[in-house]
């Protein structure tokens, strides 16, 4: 075949990937996709998946220390859903070709990048009321959006997840406003924990639309489904009226609302920093990969051992069967 | 994919007694009994399933989906295997 045919038939595949795409057609596994479309959900999907696993890390941080048995169980529950997540996640990622081993050695070598907000430390008990508040709320925000996803296997993991993710933001609530109504200390507890969770969580959604390298793209293949300027705003004007039953103070005196526009309108996010810990220099970002690295290095010898009994299992069978 | 991952397995769970199982998703394992073990942890932790199959990934056969008119073209011109084909008076009930 000529190259002046193998490009018309390229042409002919993208223009017809891309009529399904526009026409709300899921994109399945073994269906023809463009390279750049795979590349693209693989690089998205693990760092979601990567967000999911690094994570728990923050909340783990907690476990031992949560001030009652109740808060204890739904918080051992809660970073048990974050590994399934994980899971979900990794999965949706493998039907694109890529292995467990390369999607992990991606996070382990820095080569995948995982949500900035888990580069923050959890100071005192009332940072796991405002991660489940407003970290899982700008997560949800998020993930009802990839809900509608144009890959089959990446909308099924994402509604999975919200159906379990809502849960997370009430738990988290519940401590603020425990908090909030408690002593003149608690109180504080819960607005400094405000003050240090309110940016990087506004943070989560990612660079302005017009500093965002991948989203135009990502836009017309519908991966993803809303544009990063727009969730944040909706997130804010969700978090808003939250904030002040709670009887807490947002950090940002530019906030204000505007009929006009019908949405709050808010102050300059601070980007220097952002980027700063997408750089690696972050509060937390050496412990939280270490961690990680150890916890996989650790668990080698597992994996291994499982891999050898099971093979010596297979092997004593078939000498049974013979 | 790599030696050094597990194998992977596709999931399937009903939901409750009277419904069919239906594919949920994969994990990797090292052998069945693990595979089923882990699918309890990952896919069932809010009661979702009352029975789990798991399938070696690699034993799953597909249909092409570029054969995808091809293959199904022989009951794409068969409308009258629908009810809704047939022209019911109607004086006549029951049917």
């Amino acid at each position: 075949m000529s190259i002046q045919a193998v490009n018309s038939d390229q042409q002919a595949l993208e223009a017809a990937f891309q009529a399904k795409v526009d026409a709300e057609t899921k994109i399945e596994p073994k269906d023809w996709m463009p390279e750049g479309y795979r590349r693209n959900l693989i690089r998205q999907i693990a760092q979601h998946a990567h967000s999911e696993i690094i994570g728990m890390q923050p909340e783990g941080n907690w476990l031992t220390r949560a001030p009652t048995l109740r808060r204890k169980a739904v918080l051992m529950a809660k970073v048990q859903d974050e590994a399934g997540h994980g899971l979900y996640l990794y999965s949706a990622a493998e039907t694109l070709g890529a292995s467990r081993e390369e999607l992990l050695d991606g996070l382990h070598s820095g080569r995948m990048k995982y949500s900035s907000i888990f580069n923050y430390p959890t100071l005192s008990w009332a940072d796991i009321g405002a991660i489940g508040w407003l970290v899982d709320g700008a997560a949800i925000v998020n993930q009802v959006a990839l809900c509608r996803t144009s890959y089959g296997p990446y909308a099924r993991a994402m509604v999975r997840i919200c159906k379990e993710e809502s849960f997370h933001q009430r738990q988290g609530y519940e401590i603020m406003m425990t908090l909030a109504q408690g002593s003149a200390q608690q109180k504080a507890m819960a607005q400094d924990a405000l003050n240090r969770w309110w940016w990087p969580a506004l943070m989560m959604f990612g660079p302005s639309d017009k500093d965002s390298p991948h989203s135009a793209q990502s836009m017309k293949w519908k991966i993803k489904r809303n544009s990063n300027d727009e969730l944040r705003q909706k997130f804010i004007d969700m978090t808003v009226p939250q904030a002040e039953y709670l009887g807490l103070t947002i950090p940002d005196p530019a906030l204000r609302w505007n009929a006009e526009r019908g949405h709050y309108d808010f102050g300059e996010i601070d980007w220097a920093e952002f980027h700063q810990i997408l750089q690696g220099n972050g509060p937390c970002n050496r412990q939280r990969l270490r961690t990680r690295i150890q916890a996989h290095e650790e668990g080698r010898w597992v994996r291994e051992a499982a891999l050898a009994h099971a093979e010596k299992q297979r092997l004593r069978a078939e000498a049974q069967a013979a | 994919m790599s030696s050094r991952d597990w194998p992977l397995w596709e999931v399937f769970i009903r939901s409750k007694q009277g419904l069919d199982h239906k594919h949920v998703g994969s994990l990797h394992a090292a052998d069945a009994q693990m595979a089923i073990e882990h699918a309890r942890d990952v896919y069932t932790r809010r009661l979702e399933g009352v029975s789990i199959w798991v399938v070696k990934s690699s034993d799953i056969h597909a249909s092409n989906p570029d054969d995808k008119p091809a293959f199904y073209d022989p009951a794409e011109d068969k409308v009258y295997r629908h009810p809704t084909f047939y022209t019911v008076p109607d004086a006549v009930k029951h049917m």
